[in-house]
């Protein structure tokens, strides 16, 4: 599969990836290499996780990283519970020690958490490690461990090798500084907001019903806005939520009620200091050269 | 037609290319290894590599490693592979080798990227120099150089010593805030009761295992920003060694340079070799000792890069002199942005030091009611007073 086909088919299921995003993901892919995807929130870098495993027909594994989050919640842990009724279990039933612990300490008792769960499925799945800036450093060198090695050493039972290499793709929104250890592993690419065209066919892709006039002055309206000093600069997905907001509201034309569209704004602007700085007029004058 | 290079017959082959190419690209500063042009030959036999727009992407995507890198690496992809048309239209004094002139700097002398410098240079100056014989290096020009003022005069590793050891003690005053919470620890002060019981269950309610907790250290960052402007150039050689030390001592501090623009020299300062660091900085500062535009300085950097990476621990610290050719209240926007984020806000006057000093700068008075602390600082050893300071201001 070359780059293309594989944009081709990312398109196919809604989602317009750039040229270097395709060739990124097309290399991660043919590469086995983790990809390393940074860039502001709300470009559609989660979102081409979940399109790849479609795309793939296979299992996304998502870890959603979070300051102080540890191996047990993103590898193993034992299931305590069940093997402390087991052991009560086998008490009753005069089973003897040795073989009540060989049990409990198998596979059936381990609770696989994604990183274990993504080297060990039968087809490789997506593996989709979110916002690894939020994750604390010691994490980070946890996880360059079994991204180099695929495997998971078990203290109780040993080491699992992975089955079938998993397609990892990192998301970073840089707010602070990864390791350079962890980003020479990676392949990387920046994903920038998308430019007129791309938008509005990822409009189209997403919402087909809208008409094309309404579709061209929504992807206007949106990138001039996103040329406006804001705190909190609206995303893909914002633009895609005041497309469905107008077309509830059975809006033909941006500019012919200023009141509406005002209304409709608190799709795209997230922040009180925005909203009280793009008033009705400002909101008016950017339709209007939208159009 | 074709811009791409023509590389001489006795050329050994697409490898050495690839080669040359990660050697071109770590001279100018990226940091790449053996393992990276294994990967780049693996990742150009699985684009379409005579198409050059397909292997700039696959290039890009495994040798670059933050948004920096992949701005810069455009124009370092087409002074290696792309540097036909640029070098044809220079006077060759041997035509039998029109691109072993190595210095391709047509760009510089038609003063296209004036506004970009600091972006594709070599790091190195004497290495600059020495290294004319390769094929598409870019480096700076000799009419830029004049315009440069090279910091490496200003600043001497002693100066540089002493500041880490200064920034040091600051950085600790500053870090050594504990949290009242406690949390799970190897070796903490307290037991962590709820943990022990739960993990007495795993040994028939027998606790087996003691756990313990302590309170962290909510570590503080220090983001520095740093006026080189005209009026500040006196006191550039304490602040640029302070900067130095401060980045050298603390790994999560992070520090800018502004005049007329703001560059952000975190990178460059990490360097391990203290003078060479120094040396990548004055080429990012291009416009040293130039106008001042703190607030549009400020402002950008409230926008851009304080967005991610300032918070509630963070500390700034601007070292400045508040005279500024911009609207004061711009200064008063940027700050008021800046507080909103929850950060402590210390502002370094090198002119407060002087007797009868007020703030009567438009800018500095337009400053002033935003700040946590105002303090003078014109020598190391003023800096040194500060470290005293911050318990104070801790408490803040």
């Amino acid at each position: 599969m070359t780059w293309t086909d594989l944009k081709f088919a990312l398109a196919g299921e809604g989602y317009v990836a750039s040229d270097d995003l395709a060739v990124a993901l097309q290399l991660a892919l043919s590469l086995g290499r983790p990809l390393l995807l940074e860039g502001a929130a709300g470009v559609g870098k989660t979102e081409i996780a979940r399109t790849l495993s479609v795309v793939n027909n296979t299992r996304l594994l998502r870890l959603q990283c979070y300051e102080g989050l540890d191996a047990a919640q993103a590898i193993y842990e034992w299931n305590y519970q069940r093997q402390l009724l087991t052991i009560r279990a086998a008490a009753e039933g005069g089973e003897t020690g040795k073989a009540v612990e060989d049990r409990i300490f198998s596979r059936d008792f381990l609770l696989e958490r994604p990183l274990l769960a993504a080297i060990t499925q039968e087809k490789a799945p997506v593996l989709l490690i979110d916002e690894i800036d939020r994750a604390d450093e010691e994490f980070e060198a946890y996880l360059l461990e079994i991204l180099s090695d695929f495997q998971v050493s078990i203290p109780e039972l040993g080491t699992i090798k992975a089955v079938t290499q998993p397609i990892v793709i990192l998301t970073s929104n840089g707010t602070r500084d990864l390791s350079d250890a962890l980003r020479r592993r990676c392949l990387y690419t920046y994903v920038e907001y998308p430019d007129r065209t791309t938008e509005l066919a990822i409009l189209k892709a997403r919402c087909p019903d809208v008409e094309a006039r309404l579709a061209d002055q929504i992807v206007g309206f949106v990138q001039k806005l996103r040329e406006e000093e804001l705190e909190k600069t609206p995303g893909v997905a914002e633009m895609l939520d005041f497309a469905a907001a107008l077309m509830g509201l059975g809006i033909a034309d941006l500019t012919e009620d200023p009141a509406v569209l005002q209304s409709t704004l608190t799709t795209l602007l997230k922040t009180q200091v925005d909203q009280a700085q793009i008033t009705s007029e400002v909101a008016g004058r950017i339709a209007g050269k939208a159009a | 037609m074709s811009r791409v290079t023509k590389f001489a017959a006795r050329d050994p082959g697409p490898s050495a290319r690839v080669a040359g190419f990660i050697a071109h690209l770590r001279e100018n500063g990226l940091r790449l290894g053996v393992a990276e042009a294994d990967i780049a030959m693996a990742a150009l036999v699985e684009v379409d590599a005579i198409r050059p727009d397909d292997s700039r992407r696959a290039l890009r995507a495994v040798c670059t490693g933050c948004k920096e890198e992949a701005e810069r690496f455009d124009d370092l992809f087409d002074s290696f592979w792309m540097d036909m048309g640029r070098v044809r239209r220079k006077v060759m004094p041997t035509p039998s080798s029109p691109i072993n002139d190595g210095v391709h700097s047509s760009r510089d002398a038609e003063g296209e990227d004036a506004g970009t410098s600091g972006s594709v240079v070599e790091p190195d100056a004497e290495g600059a120099e020495a290294d004319s014989d390769g094929t598409g290096k870019l480096v700076a020009t000799k009419q830029r150089n004049l315009n440069r003022r090279d910091l490496r005069d200003l600043v001497r590793p002693e100066d540089i010593a002493k500041a880490e050891e200064v920034a040091r003690r600051m950085g600790a005053a500053l870090r050594d805030t504990r949290s009242r919470r406690r949390i799970a620890a190897q070796r903490g002060d307290r037991l962590h009761f709820r943990k022990t019981i739960r993990q007495s269950l795993a040994t028939g309610g027998e606790p087996l295992r003691l756990l313990r907790k302590k309170r962290p250290d909510r570590t503080r960052k220090i983001v520095a920003l740093c006026d080189v402007s005209g009026s500040m150039s006196v006191y550039a050689k304490v602040f640029l060694a302070f900067l130095a030390g401060l980045l050298r001592a603390d790994n999560a501090a992070d520090a800018y340079l502004f005049h007329t623009r703001l560059v952000r020299i975190t990178e460059a300062l990490r360097d391990k070799d203290a003078m060479r660091s120094i040396g990548r900085m004055s080429l990012m500062a291009d416009g040293f000792g130039g106008g001042s535009k703190i607030g549009p300085s400020l402002m950008r950097f409230a926008d851009t890069y304080a967005k991610r990476f300032v918070d509630g621990r963070s500390v700034v610290l601007i070292l400045s002199d508040g005279y500024d050719t911009a609207p004061p209240e711009l200064i008063a926007a940027a700050l008021q942005k800046l507080r909103k984020r929850g950060c402590k806000l210390i502002w370094l006057n090198p002119l407060k030091g002087w007797a009868d000093y007020a703030p009567v700068a438009k800018g500095m008075a337009a400053a002033l009611p935003y700040l946590d602390a105002f303090k003078p600082a014109n020598t190391l050893a003023d800096l040194a007073d500060l470290a005293a300071l911050e318990q104070e201001l801790t408490t803040l």
